[in-house]
């Protein structure tokens, strides 16, 4: 396949600023919206994603004067979460220039969402995000309010039931949030990815648990997923999205890179 | 040379800012409009488009643009749907007539095994035919696709890609140019292409 897989980084966006905490907890202001989607627009990133992660727990709709902005900024694709819930939300960030709306809590209150959304826009521009957590009884089952970490519910849905549901619905997209991984960047949880893969005929991206270029190498070969999205190693400078780019080459991974490159001798 | 005015056919498709922004970087002279006069009397004209063939044809026939796309006779440029509007048929929402400029049929990527559908990413490039609108385009460079349904390649395919099958990615016939991928969203390979879309091909 020609395809390459993409690398993404994630912006949480709270407030106007872009945010990064730990699980999910405690940000830290990491710059502006506009400035940082330029930077990685520079760097080589292949797609951005905002996640306005107040949105939902407040209750509001996603603000789109910034989306707009970033529109006109970059040339790359770009994708927007938090608060839409309805064909209305959705119809308002595509038109300020997004390119697809994710959607997660409201699609777990409310999964019609999904196919509303599909018949009016395209399934190509319905991406579900699905916050997972290994439970007790060793079932992964999503989360929804994730944003705000004293309104987050656990819900009895399994991930797998879940993502093969929102499909069937008319996702276009699904990107899976392991919520033991995030933030900690001890590498993406290659186990969870590996058996949301089975299920999951439409693009899925890895979200959480990314430190190191050793990590996305891992999640590609072994969970065949077809993107990975990071957000605080980016953030911190710890990988370069450049760097990661000319690693994942050399490991033999199809990307997008901005020069020829000599073909590495297997 | 002075800026050819580009007309932006307000399709109602959800993309046009993005592309209308794109042309805003490249300086361009682009006005949004579903006026037949502004339409007929710009230098250049783009047909943007995203989401599926039933409610993109419907949009036009509401805004009764589908004679006057068809009277279009200066460069015309279809982009992502907008492209797959240009031709005979579409497979899509159970068979839909399109405008009938180009000849060919737009059909649905079929699954095969570890290729998913939608058809999303950065894809790379062949060159079939070299052409003044891909000038630049060299083969392997990378462009942002993001489609379920695609156009095989036909007599009037300059540039394909690879995707559980080969499909059209540049399409010409006369003055009649498209683009499967997202221009406004690929880097420098999207603004180089729009740009020789704006300076390089000639009516």
């Amino acid at each position: 396949m020609t395809l390459a897989r993409r690398i993404i980084a994630c912006l949480d966006v709270r407030d106007g600023r872009v945010v990064k905490g730990t699980r999910f907890r405690d940000h830290q202001d990491m710059g502006g919206i506009t400035e940082l989607a330029a930077r990685y627009s520079a760097e080589g990133v292949d797609e951005l994603v905002f996640y306005d992660i107040t949105a939902s727990p407040q209750g509001r709709r996603v603000d789109v004067a910034w989306i707009d902005r970033v529109a006109r900024e970059i040339d790359i694709p770009f994708c927007v979460a938090g608060g839409i819930s309805s064909v209305e939300d959705a119809r308002a960030v595509l038109q300020a220039g997004a390119d697809k709306v994710s959607v997660n809590t409201p699609a777990t209150r409310r999964p019609e969402l999904v196919g509303e959304l599909a018949r009016e826009f395209g399934r190509q521009c319905v991406v579900v995000g699905v916050d997972s957590l290994r439970d007790e009884d060793g079932q992964w089952r999503i989360r929804q309010l994730t944003g705000d970490p004293d309104a987050t519910r656990a819900l009895d849905t399994t991930t797998l039931a879940w993502v093969e549901r929102v499909q069937e619905l008319g996702a276009g997209e699904v990107v899976l949030n392991a919520m033991g991984s995030d933030g900690v960047r001890q590498g993406y949880d290659v186990e969870q990815l590996s058996a949301v893969r089975q299920v999951c005929g439409v693009p899925l991206i890895a979200s959480g648990g990314a430190g190191n270029a050793q990590h996305f190498i891992d999640v590609f070969r072994e969970a065949d997923v077809d993107g990975a999205l990071a957000a605080g190693v980016f953030h911190s400078g710890a990988l370069a999205v450049s760097d990661l780019k000319h690693q994942l080459h050399a490991a033999g991974i199809e990307v997008r890179l901005d020069d020829p490159v000599p073909a590495v001798v297997p | 040379m002075t800026r050819p005015k580009v007309a932006l056919v307000d399709s109602g498709g959800t993309n046009i800012g993005s592309v209308r922004y794109a042309l805003d970087r490249l300086g361009a002279d682009a006005r949004l409009t579903s006026s037949a006069d502004d339409i007929l009397a710009a230098d250049r004209v783009i047909l943007p488009g995203v989401g599926a063939a039933g409610a993109g044809m419907r949009r036009l026939r509401e805004a009764g643009l589908v004679e006057v796309l068809r009277q279009v006779e200066q460069p015309l440029l279809g982009v992502c749907l907008g492209m797959q509007l240009l031709f005979e048929r579409s497979a899509e929402d159970g068979g839909t007539e399109c405008l009938g400029l180009l000849a060919g049929e737009v059909v649905a990527i079929p699954p095969a095994p570890g290729l998913r559908v939608p058809h999303m990413g950065w894809n790379t490039l062949t060159t079939v035919r070299d052409d003044p609108l891909t000038a630049g385009l060299t083969a392997g460079t990378r462009a942002y696709f993001v489609h379920s349904y695609a156009v095989p390649v036909t007599a009037d395919t300059l540039q394909t890609t690879e995707h559980s099958g080969t499909w059209s990615a540049v399409v010409r016939n006369g003055q009649r140019w498209g683009a499967q991928f997202h221009p406004e969203r690929s880097a420098s390979a999207g603004s180089r292409l729009l740009t020789n879309f704006l300076l390089e091909v000639s009516p």
